[in-house]
């Protein structure tokens, strides 16, 4: 019988079993062009991360594991790759940096956080017209200028109004913390925005209908179903503000300092590295401790990064 | 004047369509008055102008009254907090929020005012109680009410509505996303809260209608065609569309 069918589709028409198959096995091939396609970009990123991450780890850790210096000395406050022999030298204690690191960070989030959250309750829910029309675009425009603009912005307005009010060179800690927290709160207020309006009408109109008022929904309901999704926007903006190199490195002073006073010139990470990363010879302890530091920032973020995830998890509460 | 809704000469315009022409209508209290009646008449549109729901949808006007205990609601000076708080809503989707399911019930108590603990707690119960979820839920009050099934949410639904005591509640097809069983359910539920409060309840289930109401109206494209008692209205109806209505003609 199969056979049967077989010499009558071959003779004149397709039988119907094969009229069916043959679109389908076109669909087929288009379908497995695209899983391949996809599956070669994801191999892609994922090889291209794996490499970043082996490259950087094993970069960090080589001064220890050859013994150019021990993680007690890492992470000690004393910091003198120059400094000779004679004087107990080099040291290259990192730990004011990782607090002056922590320091911006967590100052330019208290400073944004708030202010963010409030704009983005603001947008949405007081003046939803004019935020829509006029806010949106002008956040979006924020979130696209460079680093550098804000650093420039930090250095001939920032500083120099520090200087002036509070004394001191007008580099330090404070100045770091103002031109962070302006570049992360369009971060905190967009991610916020559609946090806030992710929340269904028919909540509001639950509330409303209980006989609440606009202000009653908004702070009782409204941001506290909202709560993951914003807190999402003070991660995002504080793992920017942790990794952000240029702005910060032109108003902190970069003096190894700890970061005990808003206004003397600190160090953070991203400073150090970016500045010495040129001038040391390749393989000498002196490198090889700048790569430490990118690990811990790379872990560091890492952290930040698990924080979203988990946040954001619990989304569906 | 022993009605406790009575609607004159209503007419509500979405912009420039009129969706409601001229409604009159008393509703009695202590009774289910169902609102039956083909898509797109303006069944939801009149529930929502009892708590003036409508208000917050732009272009929308309104002429003539609707007075609860004697009071127009349209008047200026009407206190839309006092209002929705007298005259409770339960919508078609069961809107949980997003919280825990005692923070569910205790959310309106908590906007009018009341802080104690113990008070809450014996609002929480007692509503819960009544609206028959008490029983499943005790063991998780402080678990989100995301986790309820469709039929348990919106029982929860309603224990919130009765827990900042209204005289009316206001329910728009609360059944239509729930199973055989949790429509029984609320039916009975209906059934027993009606010697307390006065209930309209919109349907696109005759039957449903016919079960739980005492008072049906029927709905035409924005008018009111027929109103009578349930039973009169689906054995003997007086007009002829009614009639092509509950018969299945049309709808
Ligand atoms: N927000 C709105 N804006 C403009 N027109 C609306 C709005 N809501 C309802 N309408 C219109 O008003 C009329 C009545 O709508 P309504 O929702 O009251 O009908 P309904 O009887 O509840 O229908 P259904 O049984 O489908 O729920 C319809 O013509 C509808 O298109
Ligand atoms: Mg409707």
């Amino acid at each position: 019988m199969e056979q049967a069918a077989k010499a009558q589709g071959s003779s004149c028409k397709e039988s119907l079993s094969e009229q069916l198959m043959k679109p389908m096995r076109k669909m087929l091939i288009i379908e497995k062009q695209g899983k391949i396609i996809t599956l070669v970009c994801a191999w892609v990123l994922i090889v291209t991360l794996f490499s970043l991450l082996y490259f950087i780890t094993s970069k960090g850790i080589s001064p220890f594991v050859n013994n150019q210096i021990t993680l007690a000395e890492f992470f000690s406050f004393e910091w003198g790759p120059t400094a000779s022999a004679e004087q107990g030298g080099p040291f290259y204690g990192a730990m004011a940096f990782i607090l002056g690191s922590l320091a911006v960070t967590l100052g330019a989030t208290v400073v944004s956080a708030p202010l963010g959250i409030g704009a983005a309750i603001f947008m949405t829910e007081i003046a939803p017209d004019w935020g829509k029309k006029i806010l949106q675009p002008v956040i979006e425009m924020l979130v696209g200028i460079p680093s550098v603009v804000y650093g420039f912005i930090g250095l001939t307005v920032i500083v120099p109004v520090i200087r002036e009010t509070a004394g001191g060179l007008g580099f330090g800690l404070l100045a770091g913390i103002i031109v962070l927290s302006i570049m992360i709160l369009p971060t905190i207020i967009s991610v916020g925005v559609d946090a806030i309006q992710a929340i269904p009408r028919q909540i509001r109109e639950g509330s409303y209908a209980l006989g609440a008022t606009r202000w009653q929904t908004v702070s009782r309901l409204v941001v506290r179903a909202a709560i993951p999704g914003l807190m999402t926007g003070v991660v995002l903006g504080m793992a920017r503000a942790f990794g952000e190199a240029l702005a910060v490195q032109m108003v902190i002073g970069n003096s190894p300092n700890l970061p005990a006073s808003f206004i003397e010139p600190i160090s953070t990470l991203t400073s150090v590295i970016t500045l010495n990363m040129g001038n040391t010879v390749q393989g000498t302890t002196y490198n090889n401790v700048l790569w430490s530091m990118a690990l811990i920032l790379l872990l560091i973020t890492m952290l930040f990064i698990f924080l979203i995830r988990f946040i954001t998890r619990r989304r569906e509460y | 004047m022993t009605d406790k809704i009575s609607i004159e000469d209503f007419d509500l315009y979405y912009g420039e369509n009129q969706a409601l022409k001229k409604i009159r209508l008393n509703i009695i209290p202590n009774q289910v008055t169902a609102f039956i009646g083909p898509s797109g008449c303006g069944k939801s549109t009149l529930l929502r102008s009892m708590n003036r729901m409508n208000d917050m949808i732009p272009g929308v006007h309104t002429s003539g009254r609707i007075a609860i205990d004697g009071k127009n609601i349209y008047d200026r000076e009407t206190d839309l907090v006092q209002l929705r708080k007298n005259v409770g809503m339960v919508f078609q989707q069961p809107n949980p929020f997003p919280i825990s399911i005692y923070d569910n019930v205790a959310y309106g108590p908590r906007i009018h005012g009341i802080k104690t603990k113990k008070k809450l707690d014996e609002i929480v119960e007692r509503t819960l109680k009544q609206a028959n979820l008490w029983d499943e839920v005790k063991d998780r009050l402080h678990l989100s009410a995301m986790g309820l099934s469709g039929g348990q949410q919106q029982r929860l639904v309603i224990a919130r509505v009765l827990a900042v005591e209204p005289d009316v509640i206001l329910m728009d097809e609360p059944a239509s996303a729930l199973d055989p069983i949790s429509t029984e359910r609320l039916e009975e539920l209906v059934i027993q809260l009606k010697k307390d409060y006065t209930i309209v309840i919109v349907t696109h289930n005759m039957q449903q209608a016919a079960r739980v109401s005492d008072k049906t109206v029927f709905f035409l494209n924005g008018e009111i065609i027929e109103v009578n008692d349930t039973e009169q209205l689906f054995t003997h109806p007086e007009d002829q569309r009614t009639e092509q209505y509950i018969s299945g003609q049309f709808g």
